[in-house]
C-alpha cells in the first residue's frame, strides 16, 4: 500500500464515512471506494463497483467470487445511546466501549452526569427527547434506557421507536415494562412497534450486580447487531 | 486493539521513517478465530500490533512480512490443516485462513 493511500483511508475513517479498501491480491494494486470518490491506481469495472458498494452497505469484508479482489470494508463504530447516567451506566459505558461501541449518555440531571464516572462517553445534558434529536439514531445505533423514570425513559423510547435504531432496550421489571407498554400504546404505538423494545433489558443470565446487568445488555445488543451474520 | 488502530500504528512507524507491513485476513473457512478484514501491523524490528488468528500463525506472518518489506512484493499466505506446514504453524482449531501481506511504502 502506498503511504498516501493509507493517509486517505485514515482520513475517511476518521470522518466516519463508510468506505472500502479494494486490493488486487496478485499485484497489490489498490483503490479506496466510498466516502468521497474513488482514489488509488486500481481500475474497477462497473460490475466490481456494484459488488463493492453492496459489501459496503452490508459492512462485510470479503473476496469477490471469481476475482482476485479483496474488499476490506470500514464502517463507523456502532453507537450505544444510554439514557440515564445512573449506577449501571458506569459499568455499561466501559463494557460497550470495549466491544467497539461509541457511547453517548443522555441525562438532564447534570449532577448525575458529573457524579458518575462515565469516562470516554459523550455526555448530553438534555431532556431525552431533545437529546435524542441531537443524537439522530440510525440503523447502527442501540438505545438503552436506564432511569426507571417514565418522564425520562418514555420520551427516549418514543424517539427510538420512530428511528431505525437496531436495538431498543429498557431497564425495569416485567411489571414496570407492562405499565410502560400501556403508556406507549396510549401514545399511538402499535404492537409490532412495541415489540422492538427489549424489556426487561438484557439476556437472562440471572444478573444481579450493575456489572452483570451491563454484561447481559451488551450481550443482547451484540446478538441483534450480528443477527444477520448467522 | 481495534483493526483501525493497526493502520494508525503503521502511519506512526512510517512517519518515523521505519519500514512497515500490513497483514490482513482475506478469506476464512471453518472455525477460524479472526474474521476477514482483521489486520496486523508489523515493522522492520518485528514489533506487531493486532492479530490475524488466536496467536497460532502470527510468527509465520511476521516472517513473511520481513520478506515483503525487503522486496516490496505482496504475498498471500495460506494456513490450515490441509497445509503442508500444518504441523508447524497450522490452526489448532481446524480452520483455514488466507492472509494478504503487503508493504506500506
Amino acid at each position: 500500500m502506498k503511504s498516501s493511500l493509507l493517509t486517505e483511508l485514515q482520513s475517511r475513517i476518521a470522518a466516519k464515512h463508510s468506505c472500502a479498501l479494494v486490493t488486487e491480491t496478485i499485484t497489490g494494486a489498490q483503490a479506496i471506494v466510498g466516502g468521497g470518490g474513488t482514489a488509488g491506481a486500481l481500475v474497477l469495472s462497473p460490475e466490481s463497483l456494484g459488488h463493492i458498494n453492496r459489501l459496503i452497505a452490508a459492512d462485510k469484508s470479503s473476496v469477490i467470487d471469481g476475482t482476485n479482489l479483496f474488499v476490506r470494508v470500514y464502517s463507523p463504530s456502532p453507537r450505544m445511546v444510554i439514557v440515564g447516567a445512573v449506577h449501571i451506566a458506569q459499568s455499561l459505558v466501559p463494557l460497550a466501549q470495549l466491544a467497539g461501541f461509541e457511547t453517548i449518555v443522555i441525562d438532564p440531571r447534570g449532577a448525575f452526569l458529573s457524579a458518575n464516572e462515565l469516562a470516554g462517553a459523550t455526555a448530553i445534558e438534555e431532556w431525552p427527547d431533545e437529546g435524542m434529536t441531537k443524537v439522530k439514531a440510525d440503523a447502527r445505533t442501540a438505545v438503552v434506557t436506564l432511569t426507571h423514570d417514565p418522564k425520562l425513559d418514555d420520551p427516549a423510547l418514543a424517539a427510538a421507536l420512530r428511528s431505525p435504531a437496531f436495538y431498543i432496550g429498557a431497564l425495569g421489571s416485567r411489571k414496570t415494562h407492562e405499565k410502560r407498554l400501556l403508556r406507549l400504546r396510549g401514545e399511538g404505538f402499535n404492537e409490532t412497534e412495541l415489540a422492538r423494545i427489549h424489556g426487561p433489558v438484557g439476556l437472562d443470565i440471572n444478573a444481579v450486580s450493575p456489572a452483570e446487568i451491563a454484561v447481559s445488555i451488551v450481550a443482547q445488543v451484540i446478538d441483534e447487531l450480528r443477527a444477520d451474520t448467522k | 486493539m481495534s483493526d483501525t488502530q493497526a493502520l494508525d500504528h503503521i502511519a506512526t512507524w512510517r512517519a518515523a521513517g521505519h519500514k512497515a507491513a500490513l497483514a490482513t485476513v482475506i478469506q476464512t473457512w471453518g472455525s477460524s478465530p479472526r474474521p476477514a478484514g482483521s489486520h496486523m501491523a508489523i515493522n522492520a524490528k518485528g514489533e506487531f500490533v493486532g492479530s490475524v488468528s488466536g496467536g497460532c500463525i502470527e510468527g509465520a506472518v511476521i516472517e513473511a512480512a520481513r520478506e515483503v518489506m525487503a522486496t516490496g512484493q505482496p504475498k498471500t499466505l495460506e494456513f490450515g490443516v490441509t497445509n503442508e506446514m500444518a504441523w508447524d504453524v497450522g490452526l489448532a482449531c481446524g480452520g483455514k485462513v488466507r492472509v494478504f501481506v503487503e508493504a506500506v511504502e
